[in-house]
Order: structure tokens, then sequence, then C-alpha cells
């Protein structure tokens, strides 16, 4: 015989803060418990998109790989660059900014998506979090077998430098949890924040140096740090291509991310106790 | 051996927000705010009193039904007891492991085989993986889908899913037991062997909540009724003496 897990439920309307920091962590701790739940929606997010194709997940890489390819060939063209220095330079760049944009985009329906889920079992929130994190880690999983390539044909390899940008995937992983929370309790509540969303994504991909070098910008080039879009891709970026991030670059991330995770929670311990009523 | 199993709520209330058209605007609120209209705008949101005033405990042993028309806040209070909804005024406290039934398909992925669903229920209801393979004996025991279980639920009948669902649910033994009224339906066949399966589980249960319209079964597995209208209770007692107020007349006799 099945029986279900041991546990005590203990809910009041009126919370102090440290109650409701109580809860919120949690919901973290429960959650993480959950990982083999987040890994397998995660997988079948992916695997359910390809029901039924012959390459399956595997169509990831081939786009991805097209994109890069007609990009790389047009784009070098168009700025004079050389396809040995600008190929591997935009395989990297548009394989992690469409991770970046695709994980954005998707926090905003964190909670909206499992409406069904959340509306009939008692859930830690955080694993719908971790569901979309893990869904475009995979993703990116695929897409590294572009650069591998790129950066193989052209013999391109960063050396020990690539290490560096653990950290900066360790950044990354905080922010999309952040992110996941924070975008997805607010879309549940305001249904017209996924359009702004989107659209800032998308004016945000022609502003930072995804397709474009920085240094094309010449003497504008000391504006970049300011934008937490470019800071956040070169701390992972710049270790992959053998130039690590600036202490500048480094700062400006850490900063940005600790206002993103600082607001992050504070509107969770607000608003976790009311999704459930919002989606 | 887990500690005896029990449910307090005090004063709880629940008031669902109607979120609909402009409440849902960005640019409204931030219009509202900035021309100080605000506080205005929240007092004339329109909210629904699904939950007011809810006070009860139950222990270990209790049987409960809750009994109400349409919309009296059946559903929404086994959505407190199960921590769904959190209370928007008053406490709740659960003590024991729950089962909450409530949609007959949670979780389940269409696009899945029968067997992938089970697994993934399993990991819903956090059971370590050495527990599956019982799991899915039972399930594949109860639901009788023989070959299909290996097949993607989409080319089900829907007989089978309600069977595949009803299996899933019924398959994990809680000491708190919470069912929606969807539970009693099902055509006549299948109804004989699920409500011996979900007596079971009543039996094998500390605690039971029912929400249902049917009296008859109120009397013969509750032993405490409340009445729900608009959010309140009406009466709160044994099964006779609210049936025969809810209904107006004495309760019929129990044929069991």
């Amino acid at each position: 015989m099945t029986t279900a897990r041991n546990a005590t439920l203990d809910l009041h309307a009126v919370m102090s803060v440290r109650a409701r920091n109580r809860l919120a962590l949690w919901d973290i701790r429960d959650g993480l418990r959950l990982w083999r739940l987040a890994l397998t929606l995660g997988w079948l997010d992916i695997r359910l998109r390809y029901r039924g194709s012959m390459l399956g997940p595997l169509w990831l890489t081939i786009s991805t790989g097209v994109m890069v390819a007609s990009l790389g060939l047009l784009y070098s063209r168009l700025f004079h660059m050389d396809m040995r220095d600008y190929l591997p330079f935009l395989a990297l760049s548009q394989v992690l900014w469409a991770f970046l944009a695709t994980l954005v985009n998707d926090s905003c329906l964190t909670f909206t998506e499992s409406e069904g889920v959340i509306r009939s079992v008692r859930m830690p929130f955080s694993v719908f979090s971790l569901r979309i994190l893990i869904r475009n880690l995979l993703v990116l999983a695929h897409n590294i077998i572009v650069i591998v390539v790129v950066f193989a044909i052209y013999d391109r390899w960063p050396g020990w430098d690539a290490v560096l940008a653990v950290p900066g995937l360790a950044v990354w992983v905080a922010d999309a949890l952040a992110l996941t929370m924070l975008l997805g309790g607010f879309c549940a509540r305001f249904r017209d924040i996924l359009p702004i969303v989107n659209s800032i994504m998308q004016i945000a991909f022609f502003l930072t140096p995804v397709i474009w070098k920085p240094e094309q910008l010449r003497e504008m080039v000391y504006l970049l740090p300011f934008s937490p879009f470019y800071d956040l891709l070169e701390v992972v970026r710049g270790p992959l291509l053998g130039t690590p991030a600036s202490a500048m670059t480094w700062l400006a991330t850490l900063l940005y991310s600790g206002a993103l995770c600082g607001v992050a929670w504070a509107f969770f311990l607000r608003a976790r106790g009311r999704i459930a009523f919002w989606i | 051996m887990p500690r005896d199993a029990r449910i307090e709520a005090a004063d709880v209330a629940v008031y669902f927000p109607l979120y609909h058209g402009s409440s849902r605007s960005l640019k409204k609120m931030v219009v509202a705010a900035a021309s100080g209209r605000l506080g205005k705008d929240q007092q004339q949101r329109i909210v629904v009193q699904a939950l007011q005033d809810i006070s009860f405990t139950l222990h270990s042993g209790d049987r409960l039904g809750l009994v109400g028309s349409n919309g009296a806040g059946k559903t929404t209070l086994l959505r407190v007891l199960a921590g769904i909804y959190e209370p928007v005024a008053g406490r709740v406290r659960v003590e024991g492991s729950l089962n909450a039934l409530l949609d007959p398909s949670l979780g389940m992925n269409i696009d899945l085989t029968g067997r992938e669903n089970i697994a993934l229920r399993g990991l819903y209801n956090g059971l370590p993986r050495s527990a599956l393979p019982q799991l899915e004996r039972d399930v594949e025991q109860f639901a009788e889908l023989s070959d299909f279980l290996d097949l993607p639920v989409r080319i089900y009948s829907a007989g089978m899913v309600v069977r595949l669902g009803f299996a899933l649910a019924t398959a994990i033994r809680p000491q708190i037991l919470l069912m929606d009224e969807w539970f009693l339906a099902g055509d006549a066949a299948f109804m004989d062997k699920a409500r011996h399966r979900l007596e079971e589980m009543v039996r094998g249960a500390e605690i039971m909540v029912l929400s249902t319209h049917q009296t008859e079964i109120i009397q013969t597995w509750c032993t405490r009724v409340l009445w729900l209208e608009k959010g309140r209770i009406v009466a709160d007692g044994p099964p006779k003496t609210v049936l025969a107020q809810y209904l107006g007349r004495p309760a019929p006799v129990s044929p069991a």
C-alpha cells in the first residue's frame, strides 16, 4: 500500500515577516526536495514539443546551427569581418542570448502554465521555477553542440579561461530562479506584463552586443556596463572567448543580480499565498 | 507510527478577488495610483466572499460531510484544508498526511503512456523511487487497462481515462482524505468496483471530509455534517439532525 507523505500545515491569515520568510524558505526547500519532478517536467516539456518527429530535440541543435551559419555569412559581409574571428563570437553569443531571452519570456508563464496543478494540490511554487530553469538549461545543452562545432572548425578553444564562466553560470541560475518567482507571480496578477516583457527582450537583443561586437561602439563602449543585459551576457561569454569579464562588468552584474534577487524575494514573501487566487 | 491526525479551522475567511477586464491591467492600476484613486479602486473591487467565519475541529475518527447548494463554498473549503488557498482571515491547522481528491486528471499528461503517468504521479507525490513498482502494480490491477497501459492516454476512451485517473488518485493512502463529489460519479459497472475501493480508503483514513449532494452517502459514511450556504456555516451536527434541516424533512432511512 502506498501512503502519503506526513506533513503539518499551519496557515494564518495574519503573519509576521518572520513567518512569511519561514513559509517562503520552506517553499524553496520543499521544491528542491522535488527536484526529480522538476527535472522530469522540464524534460517532458521538450520531449513532447518534438513528439513524433524523427530527430526529436535534435531539431533545436539543427535550427540554431542553420541560424548561426546564415547570420554569420550575412553579417561578416555587412560588418566586413573575418569569418574565423566573427563566427565563433556569433555562435556563442547567439546561443547564450537565446537562453537568456527565452528564460525571461518563459518566466512570465511560470505559474499560469501550471494552473491546473496549482489549483488541485498544494505544491511548492519553486518546483515550477525549477521546471522553467531546467527546461531552458536542456535547450542550452542541445545548442552547445553548435558552439563546439564552430569552435572546432576554426580552432578557437578558449583554454583555461573558460573555467571563469562557471561563477557566471552560477549567477545566471540564481537570477533565473528570482525572475521566475517575480515575473511568474507578476504576470499571473497583471496579464499585460507578458507582452511588455516580450517587447523589452526584443529591443534588448538589438541594443546588446549579440550579433555586433562591443568594440564596434568605439568611444561609446564605456556605456555598455550600465546595461544589465550586457553584463550578464559578458560574465559567461567573455571567459569562453578567452577574454574574461572586467572587474567593472562583474561589479555591475553582482549589483544588478543582488537587486533582482532582493526584489524577487520581497515580492514572493507577499505573493506566495495569493498566487493560487491569481491564476 | 505517525501521530494522530487533526484539523482545526478558526474563523477562516476566503475572498475571491474577481480579476476581470480592467483590474487585470497594469496600466489602469498605475493610472489609478498616480491620480490617488488606488484606495478607492481597491474598495470598489468586486470580491466574492467564498468563505466566512468557518470554525470547526476534527479529530481522528471524524467523518465530515459538507452539504449546501452549488456555490456554497464546499469545494473552496476543501481547497483551504488542502492548503491550496490560504485563508484571508483566521487560521487553519492540518496535522497528518493528506490526499485531496479534487481533480480527476491531476497532473495527467495525455501525450504520455499510462505507465509514464503513473511514474509522474509518483513524482508529484514525492514518493521515493522504491515505492514506484508498488504504485504501478496497484494502479495496473485496478484500472484494468492491460495493453493500453503502454499506449498514450490520448487514444484512451473516456471511460479508460476515468479508470486511470481514479486508480491513480486512490492509490495513495492518507491519514486525512478530502474528497470532492465528482469522485462519486461514474458508470454503474465501474462504480461498484470504485465504491469498494473508495470505502476501503475511507476506512483506512483517520479523518475524511467529503463534499456531496448525495445525502445517502453522507448517511452511510459521515459522523458529522456541515451545512454551508453563501460561504457561512448554517448548521453543524450529527447527520440526522442537520440533514433533516437541510432537506426540510426527515432524512430517508439509509438502505445499508
